[in-house]
């Protein structure tokens, strides 16, 4: 399997959309290309099990490396485990849906499609990376098209938000160069050339006073990503002006490079300082867990509402990396998943309620079951996801976090565990008031009563997301085999620093 | 012998045949038409720039006062390339201009010295260069003959170099004091890092920081670059730039070597304080070509820290980004170029709802800032980052900190530029304009440049290998 595919097609999606003659052709190669992606991902996902059913136990498969700018030592490195897998998957998921879900986008359609494509190009290339300068290029690729199709197409303050996230994540970015040079200068191949490659870097020892001084760097870099607390604050702003297929890659993607990074690239290659400091990691994802679920309470809009409960729930993320055990990092790998999905399903059903009432507030909408059921219902199914009722994907992954932090014996451990665990009642109450004030009760307005309920496009995207979720939901160990021989390694070498 | 003087001197033979060529022009009776002049002159820099490429012969001449090698013929064709793409850009604004012959005459003249400049291995030829380089570009400054804020420009410009040259030339000549030459590998071998010889670095360091403008040399680039004609903007910010760069860095890791501890201090100081106040005062412009001149303040600033590196990787990283910091400048003062020589607006407020009317220049002007502040996949991601590489290596990261949080600001205000092109709303924003061919093919060059340079790493590698640190 040829994992330079994933940038090819993309890529090629991209110049096609921009040779395209009008709005129908330009989505109809957009959704096209979307759904090959998504073939492909299946088809990795297949060659995976087959190559190592075949019993190969490296730690990547399906590796390529090209030389690129030699004297440096830089590489074209690409190769997948089981995490990246599933973050492949989730891509590709997200990708079909946002692409369906703003199938009638008229203004400006070829920028938007082009940015969307160029946006998914970002994230697989993030995902496949195994050199942290590729990974690099790539996490930052994907902030141009973000600023453009928020300020572009957004609603509300769409330029302030637009440039407050723009500019949180370069300082991200910044942060993470800082971390990356740190770790490139202190690296010694054999030849006594510096190196970015990850699976290199893994086998050798950084001093440990080198890991304290850059893990911060790279840990919060890759943090502003999944919007860490404090710097979360680009999140709710970001997400609510978006246009809807921009909140479901932001929310569903992008917040997960961030998720991606810290474990791949900080926790990973700096296991001694990740021990060191899993107790700030550990107090910054309680608060913003507590923190984003009480804020949400206090929302009145539905994008903020979702934007806020992200930040909830990408605290449980990292959470599970500050936890380091087994089962909590494989459990943060799969509420990266879990999110995604239902968060990108929770956008999409706002922004088709939004399309048809031209309002997000709660206080001005009611009694929608009656008007657009489709809708409604997946509303709620979103909103059940996020609140962790079992049977969607929102419960078998906190549940796995909470079950990994409890084995870590320490008392402030535990704490913030049952911290962790008692938002998820907040998150119910507002899950709950908001779905509902909005969904149930009397027709707030009489014009409401003419609106239309899905169409085509919109249900085939509910579906897409819903049976992602239902599969992670009801299947939990598929995604577990997946993802485990890959938390396993980092594991180990986490596990190695502990004893010694 | 006759051989050796025609290949090594090959590039100012060229200048020189070309200068001669449009003086016979211009004394000649037959009256050409602007058009018609403009397209063979482009062709005759391009045929420059091609030959550049063959038929070069490393050596030195005069007893090693002017030498050339492979990092050199490279570091010329960059300089032609440069040249020739804002020919192209210029193309509106010179089609209408009376004097448009004397304009070329200059600016190649000033090309010329700007060649002996880079390869003279001596003090003299050195100061020369410099000054053949120097002197013209105030007479180019001030060729929108009509407005007063172009003749400003070229008084302030004269004033502030004659003052930078004096400095450097004092330093000069206390140098020859204290060595007794003027040759650089000699002088090398002769410093030690007495007070004296400090002394006279800080004085052609100073020289040199007039003219890369760097702070606290920088007063006199906004008012400059504000006043002088589009053309020669971007003529002053990437190509006389580069020159400087260029000849500063053979003169820092040649001449200065030994005075290297004493030196780097100093760099990072003028470094940190160049990104800061550059990055600051750009925030506020609302003049595009103010906005971009205070941009390129800090872009040197960033230069310096890749040159801080003293290695090979720093050297070569510091040649790369000017190739591609050539590039974006000169896409991003073509676009001002075309809206100046149409509209005569060049405020960024101007410029609001740009995209609805011209997509494609604001593509090229969108395209063209990503790449100054560095954002992928255009080429200045992988300039900026080797910079900050290069830097790196030395082990300061309060520096490289510090300038990775100033892309940050960098980022803010280039942004704002997008923004006010793409977002903004604008009740009669700039009619649709029609691009001249010209200048069209030099932003396409501009911006498979943009993109090409970065991928393409082998154009690193070979800037890499040729660098002979």
């Amino acid at each position: 399997m040829n994992l330079t595919l994933f940038l090819l097609f993309p890529l090629f999606t991209a110049v096609a959309i921009l040779i395209a003659q009008n709005s129908k052709q330009i989505r109809t190669i957009a959704l096209g290309g979307s759904l090959l992606q998504l073939g492909m991902a299946v088809k990795l996902l297949l060659a995976y099990y087959k190559e190592r059913a075949a019993g190969n136990t490296s730690q990547m498969l399906f590796e390529y490396i090209q030389n690129w700018f030699t004297p440096l030592g830089l590489q074209y490195h690409i190769g997948v485990d089981g995490i990246s897998i599933a973050m492949i998957l989730l891509t590709s998921f997200i990708v079909v849906a946002g692409i369906l879900v703003s199938w009638n986008m008229e203004t400006l359609s070829k920028e938007f499609f082009f940015l969307l494509v160029l946006l998914s190009l970002g994230a697989y290339g993030f995902f496949i990376s195994l050199d942290i300068f590729t990974m690099f290029f790539f996490l930052e690729v994907a902030v141009i098209p973000k600023f453009l199709l928020i300020g572009i197409w957004g609603s509300g303050k769409k330029e302030y938000s637009a440039m407050k996230l723009a500019l949180m994540l370069m300082g991200g970015s910044a942060l993470i160069m800082v971390g990356i040079f740190g770790i490139y200068f202190n690296s010694h191949t054999s030849n006594g050339a510096h190196t970015f490659d990850i699976l290199l870097l893994s086998k050798m020892n950084i001093p440990i006073e080198i890991q304290k001084l850059f893990f911060p760097f790279a840990f919060l870099g890759f943090g502003i990503f999944t919007a860490i607390f404090p710097f979360h604050t680009w999140v709710p702003d970001g997400h609510a002006s978006a246009p809807t297929a921009a909140s479901m890659f932001l929310a569903g993607i992008s917040m997960k490079l961030g998720g991606y990074g810290c474990l791949r690239v900080a926790t990973f290659l700096m296991p001694d300082a990740a021990h060191a400091y899993s107790w700030v990691i550990i107090l910054l994802a309680t608060i913003a867990i507590i923190y984003g679920a009480f804020a949400t309470m206090m929302q009145t809009d539905l994008k903020y509402i979702n934007a806020y409960s992200s930040v909830s729930h990408c605290g449980f993320v990292l959470l599970g990396i500050g936890m380091l055990t087994h089962t909590s990092i494989t459990g943060a790998v799969m509420q990266m998943v879990s999110h995604g999905l239902m968060t990108a399903l929770f956008f999409a059903a706002i922004g088709m309620i939004y399309s048809r009432t031209h309002t997000r507030m709660v206080a001005q909408l009611g009694g929608l079951l009656k008007i657009m059921p489709f809708i409604s219902t997946v509303f709620v199914i979103a909103g059940l996801s996020s609140l962790g009722l079992p049977g969607f994907s929102g419960f078998v992954s906190e549940m796995t976090i909470f079950m990994g932090s409890w084995q870590n014996p320490d008392k402030m451990y535990r704490l913030a565990t049952i911290l962790a665990c008692a938002s998820i009642v907040v998150t119910a109450v507002y899950i709950l008031r908001a779905a509902g004030k909005t969904i149930m009760g009397p027709i707030t307005n009489q014009s409401y009563e003419k609106l239309s309920d899905a169409s085509w496009n919109e249900k085939f995207a509910a579906v897409v997301l819903i049976s992602g979720i239902l599969i992670v939901g009801i299947a939990p160990f598929w995604l577990i085999n997946l993802i485990e021989p890959g938390t396993e390694i980092i594991i180990n070498k986490l596990g190695a620093v502990i004893s010694h | 012998m006759l051989n050796e003087y025609l290949q090594v001197l090959k590039f100012e033979w060229m200048l020189i045949a070309i200068i001669f060529i449009l003086l016979f022009i211009k004394v000649g009776s037959k009256e050409w038409k602007n058009e018609t002049l403009l397209y063979s002159i482009n062709f005759l820099l391009l045929a420059n720039l091609i030959v550049g490429f063959f038929y070069n012969l490393p050596g030195s001449l005069f007893n090693g006062m002017f030498h050339s090698n492979d990092l050199i013929f490279l570091q010329k064709s960059i300089l032609n390339l440069g040249v020739y793409l804002i020919s192209l850009i210029a193309y509106p604004w010179l089609k209408e201009h009376k004097h448009l012959l004397e304009f070329y005459i200059l600016l190649l003249s000033t090309l010329l010295g700007m060649f002996f400049m880079i390869s003279s291995g001596n003090l003299l030829i050195f100061y020369l260069g410099l000054e053949l380089s120097t002197i013209p570009l105030a007479a180019l400054a001030n060729f929108d003959l009509e407005k007063r804020k172009s003749s400003e420009a070229a008084m302030k410009m004269i004033i502030s170099s004659a003052f930078s040259s004096a400095l450097m030339l004092f330093g000069i000549s206390l140098l020859y004091g204290v060595t007794g030459s003027l040759f650089f590998n000699e002088i090398a071998l002769l410093i030690h890092g007495g007070p004296m010889e400090i002394f006279i670095f800080i004085l052609i360091l100073g020289g040199f920081s007039f003219k890369m403008s760097v702070v606290p040399f920088h007063l006199w680039t906004a008012d400059v670059y504000e006043g002088a004609p589009v053309a020669v903007t971007a003529y002053l910010s990437v190509i006389s730039k580069s020159a400087i760069l260029f000849i500063f860095m053979t003169v820092m890791f040649t001449v200065f070597r030994n005075l290297e501890p004493q030196w780097y201090f100093m760099i990072f100081l003028m470094s940190v304080l160049t990104i800061l106040i550059g990055n600051l005062f750009a925030i506020r412009q609302d003049n595009m070509k103010r906005f971009l001149a205070f941009s390129s303040i800090a872009q040197v600033g960033f230069i310096l820290i890749g040159l801080s590196g003293v290695s090979k990787m720093g050297m070569a990283s510091v040649i790369y980004f000017l190739l591609i910091y050539l590039f974006s400048n000169i896409a991003a003062f073509g676009v001002i170029s075309i809206v100046s020589a149409s509209t005569g607006k060049e405020n960024v407020s101007d410029f609001k709802g740009f995209y609805k009317t011209n997509p494609f220049l604001s593509w090229v002007m969108a395209i063209a800032l990503f790449s100054l502040a560095g954002v992928p996949p255009t080429a200045g991601f992988f300039g900026k980052f080797f910079l900050i590489m290069a830097g790196a290596e030395r082990g300061n990261y309060v520096w490289i900190t510090f300038a990775a949080l100033n892309m940050i600001i960098s980022f803010y205000y280039y942004l704002r530029v997008v923004k006010t092109m793409f977002m903004d709303e604008n009740e009669n924003p700039i009619q649709k304009i029609l691009v001249p061919a010209l200048p069209k093919l030099a932003m396409m060059i501009c911006l498979l440049g943009i993109i090409c340079t970065g991928f393409l790493s082998w154009i690193y590698e070979t800037i890499y290998n040729l660098c002979n640190f």
